[in-house]
């Protein structure tokens, strides 16, 4: 009833070690939305990407499994930009918990 | 531009809404199963009275003494002037009934939620929420300065892989889950939660609202049913559903517990509940113990909605339980269908996004132990004609998309 199916495609698709952050949220945006997807630290991920508030909280957590991470709820409430959003991505994996 | 324009969105949906007539108003209340609707005998099909005890004659005639003898309200907190007597027997009695050392009232269910999750856990602390969590889960977990991290719905997998990921951070972690989920009816797999509490070392809390009085050998919730009761360090509940009142409460073997009382500004600051509804909740508590024949109806009740519904093709959530969420393809539908229920003599709960999960569009119902099964039976035809109507049946379910 609540299958993700494409989120599995989006841990298998995509290599961690080769590219950017920026890189990979942009084939993880493409894999979840279906289409291509022209990103910058400034794109709106709600308002450019036209995603509901679901959709964000299931594109996080593809984020999530990708990186082995958690992002807390408070940090996911700040993300607005996918600049936010490398933000945190790299803090949560770099150790730093804000 | 008002203070208010920034929810403009919101305002355009609830405008739609209110076109539609959905919020609807019940002109008299008949019974726990029929009321008066737009001046039509309508069946209730959506109160979440699992037990049909808001018309007990006996709570009814204890709520009725207790107000005559003790007034209609307490005007005050717990922690003043409204701690009565009745107060801390209902606290004793519920206890007793969950088999605990100590119970914590509270004037609602959500501020139960709110108040108990902000104190077991603060700065430092690690909230590990279902993510289709009741509003007053999260809500308690934003009052709190906890580390919320959500888990797949129903997945103690991605739960224990959330909890390893913190493995070697400070603080406590506590684990939430409901007894059974409120839009489409579904259980927590507490088993295998428990069992990921036991080797990550967490504290375990399941919200038995939508169980109590409905799961268990003696009704005691979905903890009792799967045989965890002693992995569940809190549980949390409503008197609003199968006890037919208000209020909340939460329920532990924690030696301090009591210091709940002096931290948890949910139950601090605010009025205490009624003296009627404390008589009328302790009543219907001992109804729930000494009756279990509602329950027996309230299940059998719920196999004939559930199979009902399936039998004809319409798609239903994935257990049966009392809760029987029938999926629709789209809003506009949905609303249609929900309003032809209506028209024909069936209230039951419209839920659209963002109230339900992935986004699905669902008829909530929730039968009671006080239904007949002739009303089943009379919704039971009703939801036929209707799904006709709307090419909703058996060849037309693949139209229809499986939401469900």
């Amino acid at each position: 009833m609540r299958q993700t199916p494409q989120l599995a495609l989006v841990e298998n698709k995509v290599d961690a070690s080769e590219k950017s952050v920026r890189d990979d949220i942009s084939s993880i945006f493409e894999q979840v939305l279906g289409h291509p997807v022209k990103i910058t630290d400034g794109t709106d991920i709600v308002e450019d990407l036209g995603m509901d508030s679901l959709g964000v909280m299931n594109f996080v957590m593809a984020i999530e499994d990708f990186y082995d991470i958690s992002i807390p709820l408070d940090r996911i409430a700040q993300i607005q930009t996918v600049g936010d959003l490398i933000h945190a991505v790299d803090d949560l994996r770099s150790g730093n918990p804000s | 531009m008002t203070i208010l324009a920034k929810h403009s969105a919101q305002w355009l949906v609830y405008k739609a809404l209110r076109e539609h007539d959905v919020n609807v108003k019940i002109d008299s209340v008949l019974s726990p199963t029929e009321g008066l609707i737009h001046g039509r005998k309508t069946i209730l099909l959506g109160t979440n009275n699992y037990l049909g005890l808001t018309f007990d004659p006996d709570c009814i005639e204890k709520a009725v003494d207790a107000t005559r003898r003790q007034g209609t309200g307490t005007t005050g907190s717990r922690m003043a002037n409204g701690n009565y007597d009745g107060h801390n027997k209902l606290e004793e009695a519920v206890a007793k009934f969950y088999g605990r050392e100590h119970a914590m009232v509270f004037s609602t269910g959500y501020q139960a939620n709110l108040g108990v999750l902000s104190t077991l856990v603060g700065r430092g602390d690690h909230l590990m929420l279902d993510a289709d969590s009741h509003a007053s889960i999260y809500d308690g977990s934003r009052l709190g300065g906890a580390e919320v991290i959500r888990f797949r719905h129903n997945s103690p997998d991605d739960l224990y892989k959330r909890l390893r990921r913190l493995e070697g951070a400070p603080g406590d972690r506590l684990i939430v889950v409901e007894g059974i989920y409120s839009m489409l009816g579904d259980t927590s797999p507490l088993k295998e939660i428990a069992a990921v509490k036991r080797e990550t070392g967490a504290y375990l809390l399941v919200d038995e609202a939508h169980s109590m009085g409905v799961l268990g050998e003696t009704g005691r919730g979905l903890a009792e049913a799967a045989g965890v009761e002693a992995d569940v360090d809190f549980i949390v509940g409503t008197f609003s559903k199968s006890l037919g009142s208000v209020g909340g409460f939460c329920v532990s073997d924690s030696p301090d517990f009591d210091v709940l009382r002096m931290i948890c500004r949910p139950y601090m600051f605010t009025a205490s509940l009624p003296p009627g509804v404390v008589a009328s909740t302790l009543e219907a508590l001992i109804k729930l113990q000494a009756e279990p024949e509602l329950r027996a109806n309230l299940i059998r009740n719920a196999h004939h909605l559930y199979d009902g519904l399936g039998a004809m093709g319409f798609q239903t959530g994935p257990e049966v339980n009392p809760i029987v969420a029938v999926a629709m393809p789209d809003r506009e539908t949905a609303v249609m269908a929900w309003k032809m229920l209506l028209e024909a003599g069936v209230y039951l709960n419209l839920a659209i996004p963002p109230a339900t999960p992935t986004s699905v569009c669902l008829l909530r119902t929730s039968v009671s132990a006080a239904h007949t099964p002739q009303q089943i039976d009379t919704v039971l035809d009703i939801f036929a004609h209707v799904g006709r109507q709307l090419g909703l049946l058996s060849a037309d379910r693949r139209r229809a998309g499986g939401a469900v």
